[in-house]
């Protein structure tokens, strides 16, 4: 009996030692080389294998990152800057600092403002329901409401809000890996930097409409009137096809073209206080008077120097 | 009498042809028409006329805008009130010339008695150029320029012209009326393609439940006397009026993947295709109207009506006494491949040819449940496509698996999703990888394109 369970252990032991070896020979003779850099960046890599870099994971983008002469092409917006400042670290790059940036949904048709012209009961996807015709309110431009933004999320960082029939994106999960902006095709969702404080100003809205035809779909829409470029003294209002559009880089966050949207699409979040429209009217108001005096005195000026 | 279907798939909805008795009927003319620039496939035409022109029934009101192209002809007589976007069926905005209807004054040189011309031009060359300039699209749906399918590709050969009388669709009744009061014009109209093609035979196909029209067809070919035209019987089904189909059915050949049918030696012309022929080419009447279904059993008026190019829905709706109370959808087409119709202030095209009116309890869709692995789905499909595999493909977005399964050769006819017992969305999933692979092929040609040409360089 003894003998048995000794003979077996032994035996058992020796196959175990043989068989080791010989994996160990194996591993030895087809190793494959790999830098170690790339388990080093996978390391610090957030692992969330997102893909908002546009590689395939976080060893796709290790793999690339090592390969590559500098990191100029390459970032990863979950971890942001201070994953890339490790990257660098082991990689022995340099890196700029980027300006961490947030989705934000540019389209404020709620249930409200966008009344439904007809009712869809296809299948629940905005991608198929694109292909299919313009949409369930007067508005062919803005959110189709089936959600294809929030099941793209990753990070759950989105979601429907039942009584506007909007996305609604929670900034302090957002990773900004720009999933929603591929998977939304109406193109509505765009990455921006997130400012100040979280303190932004952006035209929630996409409608390219003339202003009569936008403003009948959709109470709340862009209609191209063009006060908010004519009041920007920062030239930070792009227009172009009756849209009006906020260039993150120029914006003072002023708020003035806030104030004089007559539709209310452009939307200011974060903000520590309330916006008084009518103080900044007025404040645009004198501002507008002192340059026109003070155009009508350099008129003068010139008159009496002819 | 055989019968004869094409060889894999299909399915058999109930044909509901309720307004198979309505005979076509004249719609008077409405207040406006708008005419849609981008009204068959390929690139929009050009508008040439200006606003304030004054324009008769048959002008040209816009160019093709390239080969694969079609001339749009005003469909009354009037002045152009504005040429500008306006939205289509699906809400999406094309280019519409709209004309507010003077009187009906039709352009000199159209032929408008009744009186049949059988003589046959003897030049295919001056038919196809006939065709052409009558701006003929073809009228089953696809409304691809007709000209541009009877010039086939260098090196390959038509052996047989095939009119598709099938109009497998559920409710659809226009083709079935055209075949019985103008049985003469689509048969001369048959005997114009069969020679444009270089006198190749041409089967008339039509299925078993419209005997009247088989019928009289037979009696119209031995009384006008051509030689080489017969009616072919089929058998009840669908989609046995997609051109793929009609072509396994008619000649037992299968067109390849992503081939034309030209590449077996078909052309497949449509029974309103034929009539539009003919009155291009022996009447010099080009398309300014068709016949539209207008049916559903919640719809109290059924009707068969010949519509002017370019009439507002709204007008077709109200002239037959609105929009019924129960109707939950219309659609434009028949029910299984018809398009939901957004906006009734949209006008017809060439190619509109029925509007259907279902109930709420006709449309609803019953909630989706788990797959059980049936296999109907797979059984159904007339491409030979396993529709359970690329849904599941398409959700996981593996387009490349996508392309492997075939996906791009999907005809969307819907036979999946009526047989599936678990009402699981299969033709919209489908669509979606269709779409996504048919855009990767897209992308490879004119990358390939443009590698050739920087190679030539």
């Amino acid at each position: 009996m003894v003998n048995i369970i000794i003979w077996t252990i032994a035996v058992v032991t020796l196959l175990g030692l043989l068989l080791a070896l010989v994996l160990f020979l194996v591993a030895k003779k087809f190793k494959v080389e790999e830098d170690p850099r790339i388990d080093e960046v996978e390391k610090v890599m957030p692992g969330a294998n997102c893909g908002g870099c546009g590689f395939a994971g976080c060893r796709a983008f290790a793999e690339a990152a090592v390969k590559a002469p500098n990191l100029d092409s390459q970032f990863c917006p979950v971890g942001g800057n201070e994953t890339m400042a490790k990257v660098a670290a082991i990689l022995g790059y340099e890196v700029q600092a980027k300006a961490p940036q947030v989705a934000v949904v540019r389209c404020n048709g709620t249930c409200e403002a966008r009344p439904k012209v007809n009712e869809y009961d296809g299948f629940s996807s905005c991608y198929v329901k694109s292909l299919l015709y313009t949409g369930d309110t007067g508005c062919s431009f803005g959110c189709l409401g089936c959600g294809d933004c929030v099941a793209a999320c990753q990070f759950g960082a989105l979601s429907m809000d039942p009584v506007t029939g909007l996305p609604v994106v929670d900034q302090g999960k957002c990773t900004a890996c720009g999933a929603c902006v591929k998977a939304c095709p109406k193109r509505i969702i765009e990455l921006r930097p997130q400012g100040p404080r979280g303190m932004r100003e952006f035209v929630s809205c996409v409608n390219k409409e003339k202003g009569p035809v936008a403003k009948k779909a959709c109470a709340s829409a862009c209609i191209g009137c063009g006060i908010c470029a004519k009041t920007c003294t920062h030239e930070a209002i792009v227009f172009e096809n009756n849209l009006a559009y906020i260039d993150p880089s120029k914006c003072k966050l002023c708020r003035e073209c806030e104030a004089m949207c007559p539709t209310g699409a452009i939307h200011g979040v974060n903000f520590p206080k309330p916006l008084d429209k009518d103080a900044v009217k007025e404040r645009i108001k004198m501002r507008q008077q002192k340059a026109k005096e003070a155009a009508e005195s350099q008129k003068k000026e010139e008159k009496k120097d002819e | 009498m055989s019968k004869h279907t094409f060889s894999i798939g299909g399915v058999h909805p109930h044909d509901n042809k309720i307004s198979r008795e309505c005979p076509i009927e004249q719609l008077p003319l409405a207040p406006s028409v708008y005419l849609s620039v981008a009204q068959h496939i390929g690139a929009p035409s050009v508008p040439v006329v200006a606003v304030g022109d004054k324009v008769k029934v048959g002008q040209v009101i816009a160019e093709p805008g390239g080969f694969v192209g079609a001339f749009i002809h005003s469909s009354v007589s009037g002045t152009v009130k504005s040429i500008g976007p306006r939205a289509d069926l699906a809400g999406r905005l094309s280019t519409h010339i709209e004309i507010a209807v003077e009187g009906d004054e039709w352009l000199e040189g159209i032929d408008t008695s009744d009186t049949l011309v059988t003589a046959i031009p003897e030049d295919p060359k001056a038919i196809i150029d006939k065709i052409r300039l009558g701006g003929v699209v073809g009228l089953g749906g696809a409304t691809f320029p007709t000209h541009v399918k009877l010039s086939p590709p260098p090196g390959s050969k038509c052996e047989r012209v095939i009119i598709n009388g099938c109009e497998c669709e559920p409710y659809l009744t226009s083709d079935f009326r055209t075949l019985l009061e103008k049985g003469e014009q689509v048969v001369v109209g048959a005997a114009l393609l069969k020679k444009a093609m270089g006198d190749v035979p041409c089967t008339i196909a039509i299925e078993e439940n419209k005997p009247e029209a088989i019928a009289h067809i037979r009696e119209v070919i031995a009384k006008l006397g051509y030689s080489g035209i017969d009616v072919m019987v089929m058998k009840m089904m669908y989609p046995q009026g997609g051109e793929k189909q009609l072509i396994d059915a008619v000649m037992h050949r299968q067109v390849g993947s992503g081939a034309l049918p030209i590449s077996v030696g078909a052309v497949v012309q449509n029974v309103a295709t034929a009539l539009a022929v003919y009155d291009a080419v022996q009447k010099n009447k080009p398309i300014v109207d068709n016949s539209v279904t207008v049916t559903g059993e919640c719809f109290p008026k059924q009707a068969n009506l010949l519509v002017r190019v370019g009439t507002p829905l709204r007008y077709i709706i109200d002239y037959l006494g609105g929009v019924p109370e129960e109707a939950a959808k219309i659609i434009s087409g028949g029910p299984m491949m018809g398009r939901a119709v957004a906006n009734l202030d949209a006008a017809t095209v060439k190619g509109t040819g029925a509007l259907l009116f279902l109930t709420e309890k006709q449309t609803r869709r019953a909630p989706e449940t788990h797959c059980i692995r049936c296999g109907k789905c797979a059984d159904a499909c007339p491409m030979g496509l396993e529709p359970f595999l690329l849904n599941k493909l398409s959700k996981a977005k593996d387009w490349d698996a996508c392309e492997a399964n075939a996906a791009q050769d999907c005809i969307e006819c819907g036979c999946c999703l009526y047989s599936c017992p678990a009402q699981i969305p299969l033709l919209d999933n489908i669509r979606v990888g269709k779409g996504f692979v048919l855009s990767a092929i897209r992308a490879r040609a004119a990358a390939a394109k443009a590698a050739a040409e920087a190679a030539k360089k």
